[in-house]
C-alpha cells in the first residue's frame, strides 16, 4: 500500500503470536535492501551466534513492488551459517507479490517453534500450525502437501525447506514456489533451525491506486519497454543458459573444478542444446511479463515394457555449470537430474556442484577415503554424485557434514585449500578474471550480482586498479537502490536512475525520489556495517591457488594486478562500513 | 455492431506473470490487486501443473444476472452481464449462481466480474487472450 511507513509483521515461533509495526518508511531506507538492513538492527543480536532463537530471519519487499513491471523480487535478511555475518539472498517467485498483497512490507520471524512447523500469513490470518510429519521431507513432497492443507491456490507463495535446512547445512536454500530460491548463504538453515518448516504467504488484500492517469501510462510505457523491445531477448529466448556456449568460448566457463576453462563438450550442454532438447516450457515470477524461468524434463523408463514418469525442473546458467561443467556432467538430461536432486534435499545448487567438484578432486588425489565419502567420486558419475547430494545434504558421515559447512572449512582439516574454489562462498559460474574473483571474494553477498565484476573483465581490455574499483563501488551503489525497490536485476536497463525517480514520484513517494543516489550510498554503508559489526573482515579473505592459475581469452590471471584490486577494495570497504561521525 | 467477448484461445501459453488480472484491476477498478478483477489466474495444483483462467463465459443467459435481486447485474447483449455498482448490495448471490466460479467477493461481498471490455488482451505477453465474435467464442481451447 502507498504509505510514508512501513507496516512489519513480527512473529514469534516460541509462542505462537505475533504484532504489526508501523515504522518510519522509504524516506530513510528505501525498502528491500535498506528496510531489511534496517530490521536487523533493531532485531539482530550480532553478540548471538546465527542458530540462537532470538535471530531474526526477515524478507522485505520496496515501494514498487507490484506496483510496476519486474517489481519481483524479495530479499532475505539473516545471519549466516556460512560466515556468521549479516547476509542478504534474494528470491523472486511469487514471494514478492504474496507479502505485497499481505500487505506486509516486511515479515520478520523470530524465536524457535517447539516442534516442527508452519507460519501462514495473510493480510487477515496468522498462524504457526505444529506439522511434525513434515520434517525429513524433500522440497517438492513438501510442497504437495502445503498445497492440499492451505488454500488460495495461484494467490500465494510457499516458502518450505528440505533435510538440508533441518540439517543446518550452511547452504541450505529456501526453496519458493518450487522453481526460485533464497538460494546462497544458507537462509534454509536458519528457517531449520527455527523448527521453521515452510511459510505459507497468503496474498488476499487490495490497495487503492493514484487517481490519475500519470501512474496508468507510465506502467504502460515500462511495460512496453519490457515486452515490445529487444532489450530482455537474452532472458526469455535461450534464458541466462545463453552464458554456457558465450563464456566455454571465451575460455572463461569452469570446467572440472576449474582445472579447465573450456571443453568442446560444452555443446552439449549449452543453452542451445537445453532449448532444443529439454525445454517443456516457461514460466514468469508473479509481476514480470518476461517469464525467464526455463523449465526442462527428465523422461525416466522404470520399467523394461515401456513405463514412465516424467519430471519438471527449472535451469539456469549456474545450475548448469554447477551440475554440469564444474562436475564434468556433459548430458543435458543428466545435468537437470542432478539439479533435481539437489533441488529436492533443499542445498543451494552452486555450492552444492563446487563442493563436489572439490571433493571429486580431493578424492582422486587420495586426500579422502571411501569412509569419508561412502563411495568412489568421480568427475561425470552422475549415478555416484547423486548419491553425494544425498548424503551432503542428510550429513551421512563426518566428512559430509563437515563439507556441508563450507568447501574451505572440509579443505581446512582434509587438505587442498589450494583447489578449493571459493571465493567468500563457492563461485558462480564465470571464469572471467581477476575483477570477479575479486568482487565476489570481497562482495557483500559473495555474489556475482552485487557488483557484475565477470562484465567488468569482458569488457575493458586496459584495467587499472582504480578504474575497476571505481567500477565495482558504482556498480555496488546503483544495484543497492534495485534491490531496495525491490527489482529483479535483469531488469536493470530499464530501470535507470531517472526511471526509477519517475516511478516513485507518481506513487507519492517524492523525497525518495529526490535523492537516490544519496539513499543508495546510505542502504549500502548500512549494510557494510552490520556485516562487519557481525564478524567480516575483508583484509583476511584469501582467492585460493587456483584462480591464479585459470587462464582464459586473456591468457593467465595477473596475480599481482587480483592481489592490488583485493587490497584496494578491501579498504574501499573498511571505509565503506565506518561508523558514522 | 458485431458484439465481441473475452475469450483465452491460447492459455496453454500461460506463463502466470498475472499482467491480465492486475491490469484489469489497475485500468477497470483502480486498484492493486490480483483479485479484484474479471480474469484471475490460477495453477491448477503447483506451478508444475501449468495455469488456468478464471473468466466470464459470457453466459446468454447470465445465471448470476438471474439470480441478483436488485438489477445490479442485468444481461449483456451477446453475453455475460452489466453491472451497476450502485444498486448492488453485496448479499454474493451473483457468485453463488456462477457455475464457473468466475466472479469474485472481496471481503466485504463486493463481486468483480469480467465486463468483457479487452483492456487485459494487449498486457498478455504471450496472446493467450483475445476479443472474438460471440459466434466464435465457442472455438476456445480449454
Amino acid at each position: 500500500m502507498i504509505r510514508d511507513t512501513f507496516r512489519v509483521l513480527w512473529v514469534d515461533l516460541a509462542r505462537g503470536k505475533g504484532r504489526v509495526e508501523e515504522i518510519s518508511g522509504p524516506n530513510e531506507v528505501l525498502g528491500g535492501s535498506g528496510l531489511a538492513a534496517r530490521l536487523f538492527e533493531d532485531y539482530g543480536r550480532p553478540e548471538l551466534p546465527w542458530d540462537h532463537p532470538e535471530q531474526p530471519l526477515i524478507f522485505a519487499i520496496g515501494p514498487l513492488t507490484g506496483y510496476f513491471p519486474l517489481m519481483s523480487k524479495t530479499v532475505a535478511g539473516f545471519l549466516s551459517p556460512y560466515h556468521g555475518q549479516y547476509a542478504e539472498s534474494h528470491a523472486g517467485g511469487r514471494s514478492a507479490l504474496a507479502l505485497r498483497f499481505a500487505d506486509l512490507d516486511a515479515l520478520v520471524v523470530s524465536g524457535r517453534a517447539p516442534r516442527p512447523s508452519v507460519l501462514g500469513v495473510g493480510s487477515r490470518h496468522l498462524e504457526v500450525r505444529e506439522a511434525h510429519y513434515l520434517w525429513g521431507r524433500d522440497v517438492l513432497a513438501v510442497g504437495k502437501y502445503l498445497r492440499r492443507m492451505y488454500s488460495g491456490a495461484g494467490h500465494r507463495s510457499i516458502l518450505r525447506i528440505g533435510p538440508a535446512g533441518e540439517q543446518g547445512s550452511a547452504y541450505a536454500c529456501i526453496n519458493v514456489d518450487t522453481y526460485r530460491h533464497f538460494g546462497r548463504l544458507g537462509a534454509g538453515a536458519v528457517m531449520g533451525a527455527k523448527h521453521l518448516k515452510a511459510i505459507v504467504i497468503q496474498g488476499d488484500a487490495t490497495f487503492p491506486l493514484p487517481g490519475d492517469k500519470a501512474y496508468a501510462a507510465l506502467f504502460e510505457r515500462l511495460f512496453r519497454l519490457l515486452t515490445d523491445t529487444p532489450m530482455m531477448r537474452k532472458y526469455h529466448d535461450l534464458g541466462t543458459p545463453a552464458n554456457i556456449k558465450v563464456l566455454n568460448d571465451l575460455r572463461a566457463l569452469p570446467w572440472r573444478n576449474l582445472r579447465a576453462t573450456h571443453d568442446p563438450a560444452a555443446d552439449r550442454i549449452s543453452g542451445e542444446r537445453f532449448a532444443e532438447a529439454t525445454l517443456l516450457r516457461n514460466t514468469a515470477c508473479a509481476g514480470c511479463p518476461v517469464g525467464c524461468i526455463h523449465l526442462g524434463f527428465v523422461r525416466e523408463k522404470f520399467r523394461a515394457e515401456n513405463r514412465y514418469f516424467f519430471r519438471q525442473i527449472g535451469y539456469d546458467h549456474e545450475p548448469i555449470y554447477a551440475m554440469g561443467s564444474m562436475l564434468g556432467v556433459t548430458d543435458a538430461f543428466q545435468v537437470l537430474r542432478l539439479i533435481e536432486a539437489t533441488d529436492r534435499m533443499g542445498l543451494d545448487v552452486m555450492s552444492a556442484g563446487v563442493a563436489l567438484a572439490w571433493a571429486t578432486e580431493a578424492w582422486e588425489r587420495g586426500l579422502l577415503s571411501e569412509n569419508d565419502t561412502l563411495l568412489p567420486l568421480r568427475f561425470g558419475d552422475v549415478p555416484a554424485l547423486e548419491q553425494a547430494l544425498q548424503h551432503l545434504a542428510r550429513g551421512s558421515t563426518d566428512f559430509y557434514r563437515l563439507l556441508a559447512q563450507g568447501t574451505a572449512k572440509a579443505a581446512a582439516v582434509y587438505g587442498g585449500g589450494e583447489f578449493a574454489c571459493v571465493l567468500g562462498q563457492e563461485m558462480a559460474g564465470y571464469a572471467t578474471g581477476e575483477v570477479f574473483f575479486v568482487s565476489q571474494a570481497l562482495g557483500f553477498r559473495h555474489s556475482h550480482l552485487d557488483t557484475a565484476g565477470y562484465a567488468y573483465d569482458q569488457k575493458v581490455k586496459q584495467a587499472s586498479v582504480e578504474d575497476a574499483l571505481d567500477y565495482l563501488l558504482t556498480e555496488e551503489r546503483q544495484r543497492v537502490v534495485l534491490t531496495s525497490l525491490v527489482a529483479c536485476l535483469f531488469a536493470r536497463e530499464v530501470y535507470r536512475p531517472e526511471v526509477v525517480a519517475e516511478c516513485l514520484e507518481v506513487l507519492g513517494y517524492r523525497e525518495p525520489a529526490t535523492r537516490l543516489p544519496a539513499l543508495g550510498e546510505e542502504i549500502r554503508r548500512r549494510r557494510w556495517r552490520l556485516k562487519l559489526a557481525t564478524g567480516y573482515d575483508p583484509e583476511r579473505v584469501e582467492i585460493p591457488r587456483r584462480f591464479s592459475e585459470v587462464e582464459n581469452w586473456k591468457g593467465r590471471v595477473d596475480a599481482s594486478f587480483m592481489n592490488a584490486l583485493k587490497a584496494a577494495y578491501a579498504q574501499a570497504i573498511r571505509e565503506l562500513g565506518r561508523p558514522p561521525q | 455492431m458485431t458484439i465481441k467477448i473475452l475469450a483465452t484461445p491460447r492459455l496453454e501459453r500461460c506463463i502466470g506473470c498475472y499482467s491480465c488480472s492486475l491490469a484489469c484491476a489497475r485500468l477497470v477498478h483502480r486498484r492493486l490487486s490480483w483479485e479484484t478483477a474479471g480474469i484471475r489466474i490460477f495453477t491448477s495444483g503447483g506451478l508444475s501443473t501449468g495455469f488456468e483462467a478464471r473468466v466470464c463465459l459470457a453466459c446468454d443467459p447470465p445465471p448470476c444476472a438471474g439470480a441478483c435481486p436488485t438489477g445490479a447485474f442485468a444481461p449483456r447483449r451477446g453475453g455475460g452481464v452489466v453491472v451497476r455498482r450502485r444498486l448492488c448490495i453485496r448479499c454474493g448471490e451473483c457468485a453463488r449462481a456462477c457455475p464457473v466460479d468466475a466472479i469474485f467477493l472481496d471481503p466485504r461481498g463486493e463481486p468483480f466480474v469480467c465486463l468483457h471490455c479487452g483492456r487485459c488482451v494487449p498486457f498478455c505477453p504471450h496472446d493467450c487472450l483475445a476479443m472474438v465474435e460471440v459466434a466464435a467464442a465457442g472455438e476456445e481451447a480449454p
